[in-house]
């Protein structure tokens, strides 16, 4: 794996420069040098690109739909308006029902949560029995863990199918929590292991030694002490399970279908006339919840994108 | 008593045994157990509900000489190759950009990445809005003055997959930045230092010192890419839906359509089978390199 700590460490700024001259005595160099405008010149370019869509859903949810039949998208609004807001949380249709993005939000705050938490409790305690109660075989089943994240979800949808049904949860809101917790699960152990792995071993051998035993030790000195790991868990879930689109589909009936899935069916349907302008308001809703986080988290995020890479 | 005397073996640790029986059924059952169900009832003739009348290789005959997993095979591996390529230079142009010890480095490296917080179903949606040929780039060219600029790759059966490349692009180059960039920063600044002093350029020193050096990043960066793209779904149902017609078709939805909306099952298990097998061969060199074939790393 890559280093992941050290996009993230800022005290790069007081290491030594490479770009400026030695101390072989150049001219110390303008700040305006043709090198410096190439440099920020294509960083800006490439930065409109990845601005471009955000800009065009924010000016396009803005409009009423005549502007946006005359003006081309790019353009600001000439009269703000805030009725696409309004009607792609409350009143967009998506085939049968006509209650906007507020059930799919709703019902996507009640995957997520539990989610969160169940996936979160299992890996954080798998990642500890397998850093500090290492019993036999628990490296194979770690292994086979590891390789089930690059396996494509492809092949296990339909047997899951036939558990889930099996267990009478089928097409339920718990089901799709149950799966949740079981396909976050390779990245989180592996996070959670590496973590309590790197815990200096004389704590856990002192709290031995002072008659802990594996809850105590797991809920007194573990979890205290690795907060930050567990706000990266957090980030990663959040963000995995709230842009999750395939197993909400799948494992849910209509009425409880997860945000995106519902956006998409508001989007993508094809009966009515297409407004644009609601559409786009839907869709910067959606995506709200994870780019707060992104916003918010910063360099955590990063941390936690680089470790839940492998999710894809 | 023989228990009394010598502690079962299996009694030892009970409680980490315990804690870890869900990672244990999850391995075994899931992932293990689900994989090998997959590839067994391929090689059925299941229908609507799975049936255990074996047809050999019926399934994957029938899934070669069909039109749709021809396209859609098609589909990801031009996707997948430019994908690869353009997501590791432009993910490794940035990262060399910004790590040269740029001003407002945390505000361009945000921008970069936010897309990656986004939902494939949100991008794929935008970018279906801004590449529409009626209002998006297509009419704003037009009406500059180029009345002939055609520019409406969702549109075109020739072109659609490239229309998606670039939502995809757009949404996964920044985790790329972000891997490459980490690796930069893992360079010895000596390097950097005794480069200086033989006076080699700098794109020199990058091409012929810090990218081999870099191998290893590189070579994780592939994997994460490669068994991303070999999942692409979502972005396709957003952006395109399979069309027009089934030019934009991926192997992903295929089995998904095949499974859950043409009651066709045994084509489902059939291609999601191949998809495992994609995967494998780009994994088991990987884990080769990586860890020696040893057991773990």
């Amino acid at each position: 794996m890559v280093d992941l700590s050290a996009p993230t460490s800022a005290p790069l700024a007081t290491a030594p420069s490479r770009t400026e001259a030695g101390p072989s005595g150049r001219k110390p160099r303008r700040s305006i040098s043709r090198a410096n405008i190439f440099l920020y010149g294509t960083l800006i370019v490439f930065a409109l690109y990845y601005l471009l869509p955000l800009y065009v859903m924010i000016v396009t949810s803005l409009k009423g739909m005549p502007e946006i039949r005359m003006g081309n998208i790019f353009s600001p609004p000439m009269e703000i308006t805030f009725e696409p807001w309004a009607k792609a949380w409350s009143t967009a249709c998506t085939g049968l029902n006509c209650d906007g993005l507020s059930r799919g939000f709703w019902n996507s705050v009640q995957i997520l949560i539990p989610s969160v938490v169940l996936s979160i409790a299992v890996a954080s305690v798998n990642g500890y029995a397998l850093a500090n109660w290492r019993f036999k075989g628990a490296d194979t089943f770690f292994t086979i863990l590891i390789f089930g994240a690059f396996i494509p979800y492809q092949v296990m949808l339909y047997p899951i199918v036939i558990l889930l049904r099996e267990m009478g949860l089928y097409g339920s809101l718990t089901g799709l929590v149950l799966v949740h917790t079981v396909f976050g699960m390779p990245i989180l152990t592996l996070l959670f292991r590496n973590y309590f792995t790197s815990m200096p071993e004389e704590l856990f051998k002192a709290a031995r030694v002072d008659g802990a035993g594996f809850w105590g030790i797991y809920f007194k000195i573990m979890l205290p002490m690795s907060l930050p790991i567990f706000v990266v868990a957090i980030i990663l879930q959040v963000t995995g399970i709230w842009n999750d689109f395939l197993f909400g589909v799948i494992y849910t009936r209509p009425d409880l279908y997860p945000m995106t899935v519902q956006l998409n069916n508001i989007v993508n349907s094809v009966q009515g006339v297409k407004e644009y302008n609601v559409n786009m308001a839907a869709t910067i809703l959606t995506g709200l919840v994870p780019l707060t986080i992104y916003f918010i988290s910063g360099k955590l995020f990063v941390r936690g994108i680089a470790a839940g890479a492998v999710k894809g | 008593m023989a228990a009394d005397r010598k502690p079962s073996q299996l009694f030892r640790n009970l409680n980490a045994k315990v804690a870890a029986i869900p990672m244990i059924l999850t391995a075994c059952v899931v992932f293990v157990g689900g994989t090998l169900w997959t590839i067994t009832y391929s090689f059925t003739n299941s229908k609507l509900l799975p049936r255990e009348t074996f047809v050999g290789l019926e399934q994957y005959e029938r899934l070669w000489s069909s039109n749709k997993w021809l396209i859609s095979i098609e589909n990801l591996f031009i996707y997948g190759v430019l994908s690869l390529i353009f997501s590791l230079v432009i993910g490794f142009l940035l990262a060399a950009l910004l790590d040269q010890k740029i001003r407002f480095e945390n505000t361009f490296r945000t921008i970069f990445l936010y897309p990656f917080a986004l939902s494939f179903i949100v991008t794929g949606l935008v970018w279906q809005w801004i590449l529409n040929p009626d209002f998006g780039i297509q009419k704003v060219v037009r009406n500059l003055g180029w009345e002939n600029f055609t520019f409406d790759p969702l549109y075109n059966a020739e072109i659609v997959i490239y229309g998606v490349l670039i939502a995809g692009l757009w949404q996964g180059t920044g985790l790329v930045m972000c891997l490459m960039l980490a690796g930069l920063r893992g360079i010895d600044e000596d390097i950097w230092k005794a480069s200086r002093v033989d006076g080699i350029p700098k794109w020199k020193t990058y091409l012929l010192i810090v990218i081999p050096m870099m191998r290893p990043v590189f070579i994780t960066t592939l994997v994460i890419i490669a068994s991303g793209i070999v999942k692409l779904y979502d972005l396709i149902v957003a952006q395109t839906g399979g069309g027009p017609g089934i030019a934009s078709e991926v192997p992903a939805k295929y089995v998904y359509d095949a499974m859950f909306l043409s009651q066709n099952l045994g084509q489902g298990f059939a291609g999601s089978t191949m998809m495992l097998l994609t995967v494998l061969i780009v994994l088991i060199p990987w884990a080769y390199l990586e860890f020696g074939g040893k057991k773990h790393g």
